[in-house]
């Protein structure tokens, strides 16, 4: 199970991602997280919003470099220690991770990350009976 | 002090009649050895007869950098290859640059008027001449190296780049003429400065500077910097090299070695001759050159003509000192680049989109080339690694083809304007004029 994350590529000008945003503001759609990951001249901003698919078309229509990928989401408690266990398990694999990010509410918590090898990672993620989230439950934090 | 008193201070009748008789013997070399010629010629009618004097140029076809692409190597050449001693090849053109072969009686002609050069910018026997051009297929080294030796002074072969060294031969060797281009005699100057060397070390008093186009305004810096008198000269790789034209130290214009590459100039549009004075583009015919002769090559330097005698006692029609191209050839570092080159290379990179802009900037004296690419949407981009990999695979495509250093900058979609007309793919920063 994979959710969709909105991947914007961005030049590093002022007002860029404001601009970015308000496009998926002003249509409701509600960003559930973001990070960036920037070098000196641009960067590539990642978002998990309440519907991937209309948000790719609005962005594409004013003119946004961005793309839809396939991510893995894992669900875990939000208590001390408990993303370092998820980590292992990839670790313990030998999966390497290209990016991640992570957030919390409540007493929940919700890791987003992509890897060289996602079915692979799946897999491992399923044996170790982890939890996995999709586009909806994702929605629902 | 004149090289060649003889061919360099004719009279005008004179010079009208060595050229007229040359150009007659070249048409016939170039009308029976040279198949493009002859076919070219027969297409306008034209026969080795219908060439009598200089008068007649006008009626022969011209030749331009396409044509010497199209017939890629050696297809122009007016003899055998056997006959070939040297190749010499202009640098960035889409993969096909431009080859010119010289017999030994081209190197001896090239020779002579580099000499001439040297003479005419004040330069001696007993000088030291450090060449900052670089050596290769290039023609300013090695054109320089054998005029240098041509009139007895001591020629230092240092090639480009390497500043500290160039910087410590100059004081250990006490060189007094520096050839290079004059952006790098920039560069040089400020260097003495930044590295704190004693200016009574430099003993340079000439500064022979080429290759690219520079302003009055830079030549009064480097004047003023290196404390050298800086000379203007002009060549061209399918002419000779340098050694077509130089100021003398009168600084007033370049004096044409007009008993071998005779100098027209057109208006770039209609193609029509015009009259002393008036500017347009330059036009050479080699007339004594036997490896690659060129019948009425177009240089795309824009310029005009002055057939005054000079201060020096030279008789030899002066060249302004060039303006500009007729064309969209940028000359970055002394290196012939076309915006076309440049797009046919990101076109062959699927990740990209065809748009691109060109910024040429002067940055401590060093031109420097940015190229701005938009990343295609469809282009997969979520990852920094795969677009860090992308840029490098530009840069190096670029480089390895332009043969410069060159600055890849990744921007967004649609961030490089569109327009109707003709795309303006080129911001060239520095001020040249």
């Amino acid at each position: 199970m994979l959710i969709k994350q909105l991947s914007v590529f961005l030049e590093n000008k002022s007002g860029r991602l404001s601009e970015a945003l308000s496009a998926l503001g002003d249509e409701n759609i509600n960003i559930k997280a973001l990070t960036i990951a920037d070098t000196q001249e641009f960067g590539i901003v990642r978002m998990i919003v309440s519907d991937p698919e209309k948000g790719f078309s609005i962005l594409r229509a004013k003119g946004f470099s961005v793309n839809l990928v396939d991510v893995i989401s894992i669900a875990t408690s939000s208590e001390c220690g408990s993303f370092a266990v998820a980590l292992k398990v990839l670790s313990d694999e030998n999966i390497s991770i290209e990016y991640i990010y992570a957030f919390s509410v409540a007493d929940k918590a919700a890791i987003v990350l992509r890897t060289e090898d996602t079915d692979k990672a799946l897999k491992a993620i399923q044996r170790n009976n982890m939890e996995l989230l999709g586009g909806n439950e994702m929605s629902d934090l | 002090m004149i090289w060649n008193k003889t061919n360099e201070c004719m009279q005008r009748d004179e010079m009208i009649t060595l050229q007229s008789e040359k150009l007659c013997e070249l048409i016939d070399r170039v009308y029976f050895n040279v198949p493009y010629y002859r076919e070219k010629m027969q297409k306008d009618g034209l026969g080795p007869d219908d060439i009598k004097n200089v008068d007649d140029l006008k009626k022969l076809p011209f030749t331009t950098k396409d044509d010497l692409r199209d017939n890629y190597p050696f297809g122009l050449f007016a003899l055998p290859t056997s006959e070939i001693i040297r190749l010499h090849a202009s640098s960035g053109t889409t993969g096909k640059s431009t080859v010119v072969g010289y017999t030994r009686k081209d190197l001896a002609t090239w020779s002579e008027v580099v000499a001439r050069t040297l003479t005419c910018a004040g330069v001696e026997r007993n000088d030291f001449i450090q060449i900052a051009y670089g050596y290769g297929l290039f023609t300013g080294g090695l054109g320089l190296h054998y005029g240098g030796e041509k009139i007895g002074a001591v020629v230092i072969p240092v090639s480009g780049g390497n500043t500290g060294r160039q910087l410590q031969i100059m004081q250990d060797f006490n060189t007094t003429v520096l050839a290079c281009t004059p952006s790098y005699a920039l560069y040089l100057a400020e260097s003495i400065d930044e590295m704190n060397i004693d200016r009574n070390k430099i003993k340079l008093k000439t500064g022979v500077f080429g290759a690219e186009p520079w302003t009055e305004n830079m030549r009064n810096e480097i004047e003023k910097k290196l404390g050298v008198k800086a000379i203007d000269i002009y060549g061209l790789s399918e002419i000779i090299g340098p050694g077509v034209a130089s100021e003398c130290i009168f600084q007033n214009g370049l004096h044409v070695n007009e008993d071998h590459f005779i100098p027209e100039i057109i208006d770039p549009v209609t193609l029509e001759p015009l009259s002393e004075g008036e500017e347009g583009e330059l036009v050479f015919t080699t007339i004594t050159k036997e490896g690659l002769p060129l019948v009425r090559y177009r240089t795309r330097d824009l310029t005009s003509l002055n057939y005054q005698e000079c201060e020096c006692g030279r008789t030899l029609v002066r060249m302004k000192k060039c303006t500009g191209r007729s064309d969209d050839m940028l000359i970055i570092r002394g290196v012939n680049i076309f915006p076309s080159t440049i797009e046919s290379i990101l076109l062959e990179i699927s990740e990209t989109t065809p748009h691109y802009l060109l910024i040429i900037d002067r940055i401590n004296n060093m031109d420097v080339l940015q190229v701005l690419v938009e990343v295609d949407q469809q282009f997969f981009l979520d990852r920094i690694g795969q677009l860090e990999s992308l840029k490098q695979k530009i840069r190096n495509s670029l480089e390895s083809t332009l043969g410069i250093g060159v600055d890849v900058k990744l921007v967004e979609h649609k961030t490089i304007e569109r327009s109707e007309g003709k795309a303006k793919r080129v911001i060239d920063k520095r001020k040249l004029t």
